[in-house]
């Protein structure tokens, strides 16, 4: 029995089509996919993600503990701000890729991925130490992601003023006259928030938000919509486009490993990996309206397998197909052709620069 | 208008005469979610009855099309290829697929509507 957030009855009366996603029951879409996706990139997108994890890890040796576990230097991180990270095995395969949020010195939030939640939770506290707290506060406390390039705008009144919340930043303060931790974050390459609120409370945001939007198009979203729009901006997706046999270097994600910050899991086997290089790299694919990649099928170069497409979509703000693939070999330059299986036939796929597209979103 | 009928694979047909012209069904579109391609033939090639005859590619999966009569595909709806979400938001009207002239007997062991929708119910369990 797949679990149910606080929202819930609301995407039923939305018509959401509801379907099993880590364990949770989400809504697919309300209406299309296509009509929620254009609303994140145009407008703004109201998408429950409350089944993602969120666990407190806190106490003195917080920092040094989650220092030890995570790819990322948790050290440079200042109360007030996010920072997104990679778990990793000892051999350099990736757990979970997840956010911490700081809150004090001693007090983090951890936003990991659904269906990795007990995963992660077994392995935190394998290794956590003594006088060190880890509470899963996925139950109590949902999560809403209001993303676009005119969410900030949009937030229904007797909401804080968000202009002084930096990208990656957050701050406590109030939507719609509720409580809410405001967090100028999210996984779709828009500027916008991610709200934490009481599960008791999150109904009144959650509608709050779509009465006052809605008049100037805002949507509520889906996980269509989600995973399009992540897609485009080339924001992974653990499962898909890694896992404990893919290490952050093939995954692209090399720039969230801090070598020299000192000791950490995975630390020995990932110095190596960039030493020698990775062995397979993740790669953005543009395809011809029609030939649609999808997760799993081979990718190829004059005829021989290379790899296979980690994720894949028809991209209706773009109005082609990407992908993302994981491909063997010493380099893949932009511009290249490989060959994609579409259908028992072998479709061409140009190499391109990531993101495929990239949004509103306030990068440093 | 001549009467609707369906097959277990979700495809709609009409007949008018020796011409029939195919569809996917409203729940078909709906399983499938947002339709971005269809890959159909072209005028004038043989499709058999209960084979696959083309392609719908929806943001979720490819779906393959089956052939409700045999016969002679007369034309597509060329509209498709541009504005392939006319499957999802009109498909008994703007949405229809091909339209083929039948060879033989016009097929006889088609659904009529109530018994299709009992079969997708139970197929939607």
């Amino acid at each position: 029995m797949p679990n149910r957030t606080p929202l819930y009855d609301r995407h039923v009366a939305l018509g959401g089509r509801m379907v099993d996603f880590g364990g949770w029951e989400l809504p697919q879409q309300y209406t299309s996919i296509r009509d929620e996706h254009l609303a994140v990139r145009k407008v703004a997108g109201l998408f429950d993600i409350s089944h993602m994890g969120r666990l407190d890890v806190i106490g003195p040796q917080a920092e040094a503990f989650l220092q030890h576990v995570l790819t990322g230097d948790v050290a440079s991180v200042k109360p007030g701000h996010a920072q997104y990270n990679l778990m990793c095995q000892d051999d350099g395969g990736v757990i979970d890729d997840l956010v911490i949020y700081r809150r004090d010195a001693d007090d983090f939030l951890v936003v990991v991925n659904a269906a990795n939640r007990e995963k992660d939770v077994a392995w935190l506290r394998e290794h956590l130490p003594k006088g060190t707290t880890l509470t899963d506060r996925t139950l109590e406390v949902a999560l809403v992601a209001f993303q676009g390039p005119r969410a900030p705008e949009l937030l229904p009144p007797r909401s804080s003023d968000t202009e002084p919340i930096p990208y990656f930043g957050f701050a406590p303060g109030q939507v719609a006259g509720v409580g809410a931790l405001i967090s100028r974050t999210g996984y779709t390459g828009e500027d916008g928030f991610e709200l934490f609120v009481d599960a008791e409370h999150i109904g009144e945001v959650w509608d709050a938000i779509l009465e006052h939007g809605r008049p100037s198009g805002a949507l509520p979203a889906g996980l269509g919509a989600r995973d399009a729009t992540r897609l485009e901006a080339a924001l992974r997706l653990y499962g898909n486009d890694m896992d404990e046999t893919v290490n952050p270097y093939e995954a692209g994600l090399g720039w969230t490993v801090k070598l020299d910050k000192g000791d950490f899991f995975g630390r020995d086997a990932l110095v190596k990996v960039k030493q020698e290089g990775p062995r397979r790299r993740l790669v953005g694919l543009t395809m011809k309206p029609g030939d649609i990649p999808r997760h799993g099928t081979g990718v190829s170069k004059d005829g021989k397998k290379v790899g296979a497409v980690t994720s894949g979509t028809h991209s209706f703000f773009l109005g082609h197909p990407i992908a993302l693939a994981l491909v063997e070999g010493p380099s893949f330059p932009v511009g290249q052709t490989l060959a994609v299986d579409v259908r028992g036939r072998e479709a061409p796929a140009e190499v391109v620069k990531l993101p495929f597209y990239r949004g509103s979103a306030r990068h440093n | 208008m001549a009467e609707r009928q369906y097959t277990k694979t979700h495809e709609w047909i009409t007949v008018d005469g020796k011409t029939a012209t195919v569809g996917i069904t409203d729940f078909a579109q709906a399983q499938l979610g947002d339709v971005v391609f269809l890959d159909l033939p072209k005028p004038g090639r043989k499709v058999t009855r209960g084979e696959a005859f083309g392609v719908v590619e929806s943001v979720k999966a490819a779906s393959d099309l089956f052939a409700p009569v045999s016969g002679t595909v007369a034309s597509v709806n060329d509209k498709l290829s541009t504005n392939p979400e006319l499957v999802n938001s009109d498909p008994y009207g703007d949405g229809w697929i091909m339209k083929v002239e039948i060879s033989g007997e016009a097929p006889t062991d088609l659904m009529d509507e109530g018994a299709y929708k009992k079969a997708a119910e139970e197929s939607a369990h």
